[in-house]
């Protein structure tokens, strides 16, 4: 019945919304795509892999009691052991060993019934010990796949499925965090952060371009969101990104690549290896060089720049930790050790998996015959999912109009007001609701808006009292119609007579006038009809 | 009293006939008394108090906690006591007050005993003779002006030439504070550390027994490690019981380590007379090393008797890659010690150089300043034998010779040998003078011969004194046991006590 409408809010929606991470605004758009690439500069190959350090949610730090509670006061969350006190030793927290179990499961890996950890030694004063604890020989799960939807609106006619390998997934501490006062010529140290559990997830470099780049974070991120594994934050620095970056021609070796380090967005993540790449290409083509080196990406004047630490090459002098005892787990199938009673049981955490962000895909698709676009975008954003599923739970209720609503709507109206999902506190009920004024015929897509406005900015009233009180209610008589649209005709002749001489886009100025009339509540459906009907005699 | 053991002084204090305080002061007076030796970094003294009349009151309304309620004890300068400094024998952390106890040292508290002060030792436990301490080295008691042996002679004026400032004998190391606080009667027991040796070799030196647990059996936490993989707390008492009441105390899982390991609670197999028959003695060959000096192979000689005499099976075995040990073992000391030193860097604790250029010139400056010589430069070949290039070539080939050694007393325990008796050091205590001519490195090559390769192999063993040398200075031997079976080892230990009757330094008071 709407349908008449909708494809030209969308297109218009896409682009000035910034509200989920894959749709980009105007002006954000300075990346490209690899097609664009390729017929700018030649056919340049450019090749990513991804580092990411993900903080498992837990609530004690990976080897100390301290809490891990994000913005506690500062050197407030902090043990003896994470301020490498003398005589203190690691003890290794249960809950983040299956935290990584359970995410390594999630992303197909191999579980390694036996793991070690490693101290990696490097000086810093945000790093107590001077060294990091790691599993650089034998991390607890290799060999995984990471599937995922790449999928920007605005770059993407169509979704497609790419693939990235894992290498491995390891457990390993985050590091405290420096203040630098350059003012007072001074570096303060916080340790809230040392000791904070990571997952470091290495990743093959299979992907091409920054967009496929964050469509593989967000993925993860939709999984590890799943699990319960980690909060994502990214911008609490929860979810940390590296992205080695390269491009060659084909049929030649890869090119010499740059890393870079600490992206802080999804968003960062495609415009920072889009720069990259672009970046190297320029080069290459002047007849320059790339130097191996580590880049930083400045999200403000985005672009990636040389750090300048770190410039020495590093020599770690990894060395076993000789305070932990190699980390096993019971595996099913797999020989049990002696003392198998306290071991973590990879199996019954293999059970404990939630229903994954594809399979919600696969099952939107199926279920309630969504397209593939409307159930990545549902899937994107939970909440908005959430609500999916819960209007739907009431039979009868026309999917599409209800992803419309909320994948548009909904979206457009928070936008509008300068609110944000995580605050919306509109109900499910509330928006069925709406979806069943709008199905029922009682109220238009107009009014539809103008009521999800109302529920938006805080009317705690129930949308049909709404309707009810502002008078709202569709106008469906034909006659009624059918007459007020004689009278716009009647009252713009001259208009009339213009689209009789085929100026047919003039059409649309008469439905937006018969709306302007009925103060939007006339069925548009009806109004469209009547007027081609009025207009043709 | 203060020479007695610690059944005799606990029978003491519940009898009444002495109260804590009393023997404690006696204890502090006596500490104050040797003070010359430098066996102590702190006296704890108003620790001391307090805990010895919170102890008269628990004697007082007859409910001490235990054996150990009320009896003066002493700990290693590298074992945390909270709210009292502990240095380590390091500049580095001269100014070090941590705020918590090591497990072990909890234990003794929570079991009612007086902790009496910190004793000296090799900076960082890194020596054998108690010599390379940022307070100065540690003199053995034997042979000093307070041996009633020197006393006597002194009177009859053959006593040594006094002359000579570097006339005195080490005490051994690098738990050598302690060894002298234990052999002076200032305290009955003294927690050392033992990672090649370091409490078997002073013992042996001091006339003491020298109890080094099993790898596990008691918790390291708040222990300054020196290297993680073999350091374990170790026991310095008068007598083998003494050691014994003091394992009761202090060992068990603890969840602060995960490298510790519960007690065995299977009833072990006590050794005494009338079963010894039943037990195989071992005589390693390879620790009859050319160093041996002809005193101490003839201690090992007797003894071995004693226990042929007694019934037991004595027989020669093998452990072929002993020679081996120390390559290993200092490779190993080196890469840890980089490593676990990597924390001293000025910020969280310890010395802050005032150098302020840069936070790598900080941490540069602090590391010299704080640093003795000895530590800088097994800092230095340890981070050079963990750099990417020489990693399997240095630190996984001396793991590989690891391997070795302790499938060497894999071998020899599954032959049937339930203990091996070996020296514990290859002469009695080293004059100063002698021993400083050597080389750290060559010092420890020395004596940690025959003590080390156990610390690799993770097993028990105790140093037992066995007589005196011709110098008048205390000659032990050392029994290795089966990796948890402590017990067994200590009642063997006992038997051998019993049987050398050896004539223990007993001070006047």
């Amino acid at each position: 019945m709407h349908s008449i409408h909708i494809p030209r809010i969308q297109v218009s929606f896409f682009r000035n919304v910034k509200f989920s991470f894959e749709r980009v605004s105007k002006r954000e758009k300075t990346s490209l795509s690899d097609k664009q690439i390729k017929s700018k500069t030649g056919h340049w190959q450019s090749v990513v892999g991804l580092e990411i350090h993900a903080q498992i949610s837990s609530r004690s730090k990976l080897f100390s009691g301290a809490s891990t509670n994000f913005g506690s006061p500062v050197n407030c969350n902090v043990s003896f052991f994470d301020a490498a006190t003398p005589g203190t030793l690691p003890v290794l927290n249960r809950s983040c060993v299956e935290a990584a179990v359970l995410t390594a499961l999630a992303l197909s890996c191999k579980i390694n019934a036996v793991s070690l950890f490693d101290r990696k030694h490097y000086f810093y004063a945000d790093l107590p010990a001077g060294y990091q604890i790691t599993q650089q020989r034998a991390p607890i799960a290799e060999d995984g796949k990471l599937q995922f939807q790449v999928y920007t609106p605005s770059i993407h006619k169509k979704p497609y499925l790419k693939s990235s390998r894992i290498k491995q997934l390891q457990l390993e501490q985050d590091s405290g965090k420096s203040l630098h006062d350059s003012i007072e010529k001074r570096s303060l140290v916080d340790l809230n952060r040392a000791g904070v559990p990571l997952m470091e997830l290495v990743f093959e470099p299979d992907l091409e371009d920054g967009e496929e780049a964050a469509a593989l974070v967000k993925e993860l991120c939709l999984i590890l969101l799943r699990l319960n594994t980690c909060s994502c934050k990214m911008e609490e620095g929860a979810l940390r990104v590296d992205a080695n970056v390269s491009v060659h021609q084909p049929s030649e070796p890869l090119g010499t690549r740059t890393e870079i380090k600490n992206i802080g967005s999804i968003r960062g993540v495609a415009n920072a290896i889009q720069f990259e790449i672009q970046r190297q290409i320029n080069i290459l083509n002047k007849g320059g060089v790339v130097i191996n080196e580590t880049r930083s990406w400045d999200p403000v004047y985005k672009q990636t720049l040389p750090m300048r630490d770190k410039e020495e090459k590093q020599d770690y002098r990894y060395m076993p930790e000789p305070n932990l005892p190699p980390l096993r787990l019971l595996i099913e199938g797999q020989l049990i050790p002696k003392d198998a009673k306290n071991l973590v049981n990879v199996t019954e955490l293999q059970n404990r998996i939630p229903e994954l962000p594809e399979e919600t895909r696969r099952k939107l698709i199926k279920q309630y015959g969504l397209s593939s676009e409307s159930a990545i975008q549902l899937v994107n954003e939970d909440q908005l999912l959430q609500h999916f599923i819960e209007i739907m739970k009431l039979e009868g209720r026309d999917a599409q109009m209800i992803v419309n609503i909320l994948l548009i709507h909904l979206l457009t109206t928070l936008n509008k007001n300068k609110l944000s999902l995580e605050k919306c506190s509109v109900t499910s009920a509330t928006l069925g609701e709406i979806v069943d004024l709008l199905q029922e015929g009682r109220i238009n897509l107009l009014i539809a808006k103008k009521v999800l406005n109302e529920v938006v900015i805080g009317n705690s009233k129930s949308p049909s009292l709404i309707v009810e009180e502002r008078k709202w209610i569709q106008i469906t008589d034909e006659d009624e119609i059918t007459k007020i649209c004689a009278d716009v005709l009647k009252n713009n002749q001259k208009m009339v007579e213009q689209y009789r001489n085929g100026k047919t886009k003039l059409f649309d100025a008469f439905v937006g006038l018969v709306a302007k009339h009925t103060d939007q509540r006339a069925n548009m459906e009806v109004v469209v009809k009547k007027l081609k009907m009025l207009l043709q005699k | 009293m203060l020479g007695s053991s610690i059944r005799q002084i606990g029978a003491r204090l519940r009898d009444a006939s002495v109260t804590s305080s009393e023997l404690c002061e006696a204890a502090v007076r006596r500490a104050e008394k040797i003070k010359e030796l430098n066996a102590f970094v702190t006296v704890t003294k108003d620790v001391a108090f307090d805990g010895a009349q919170q102890s008269n009151f628990r004697f007082s309304k007859g409910k001490p906690i235990g054996p150990l309620d009320g009896v003066p004890i002493a700990v290693k300068d590298n074992f945390c006591t909270q709210g009292v400094q502990t240095t380590c024998a390091s500049r580095m952390l001269e100014t070090f007050n941590p705020k918590y106890n090591a497990t072990v040292v909890q234990n003794l508290l929570d079991a009612g005993a007086v902790l009496l002060g910190k004793c000296n030792m090799d900076e960082f436990a890194m020596g054998s003779g108690t010599v390379d301490s940022f307070c100065g080295p540690t003199k053995n008691i034997w042979r000093s002006k307070f041996d009633p042996s020197v006393q006597k002679q002194n009177a009859s004026g053959d006593g040594p030439n006094s002359q000579d400032r570097h006339d005195w004998h080490i005490a051994g190391g690098s738990s050598g504070g302690c060894a002298v606080a234990v052999a002076s009667g200032a305290v009955f027991a003294a927690l050392g550390s033992d990672t090649g040796g370091s409490t078997r070799n002073p013992a042996a030196y001091c006339g003491l027994v020298g109890y080094k647990p099993t790898y596990g059996l008691l918790s390291r936490h708040g222990l300054i490690p020196l290297v993680n993989s073999m350091d374990v707390p170790a026991v310095l008492t008068r007598t083998v019981d003494d050691a014994i009441l003091v394992l009761d105390t202090v060992a068990g899982w603890d969840a602060k380590d995960s490298t510790s390991i519960a007690i065995d609670e299977r009833p072990a197999c006590i050794v005494n007379d009338q079963n010894i028959q039943n037990i195989c003695v071992g005589i390693p060959t390879e620790y009859h090393s050319p160093g041996l000096s002809e005193e101490v192979l003839e201690a090992w000689n007797i003894v071995a008797d004693i226990f042929e005499h007694a019934g037991a099976k004595v027989i020669q075995v093998s452990l072929p890659h002993t020679p081996a040990s120390i390559a290993c073992y200092s490779v190993l000391n080196q890469c840890e010690v980089a490593s676990n030193m990597a924390r001293y860097d000025g910020i969280e604790f310890g010395l802050r150089s005032s150098e302020s250029e840069s936070s790598d010139e900080l941490f540069a400056s602090s590391r010299r300043k704080g640093f003795g010589e000895v530590v800088r430069s097994r800092i230095l070949a340890g981070n050079y034998f963990l750099l990417q290039r020489n990693y399997t070539k240095y630190f996984v080939q001396a793991l590989k010779v690891r391997r070795l050694i302790v499938n060497d007393f894999e071998r020899v325990w599954s032959s049937g040998v339930d203990v091996l008796l070996t020296p514990t050091t290859l002469s009695d205590a080293p004059q100063y003078k002698d021993f400083i001519r050597l080389e750290n490195q060559q010092q420890c090559v020395m004596q940690d011969y025959c003590t080390q390769p156990v610390n690799l192999a993770g097993c028990p063993a105790v140093s037992v004194p066995i007589k005196l040398s011709k110098n008048g200075l205390p000659i032990s031997l050392q029994l290795i046991g089966k990796f948890s079976d402590d017990r067994m080892l200590l009642s063997v230990g006992r038997f051998i006590e019993d049987a050398v009757k050896f004539p223990r330094l007993n001070l006047n008071d």
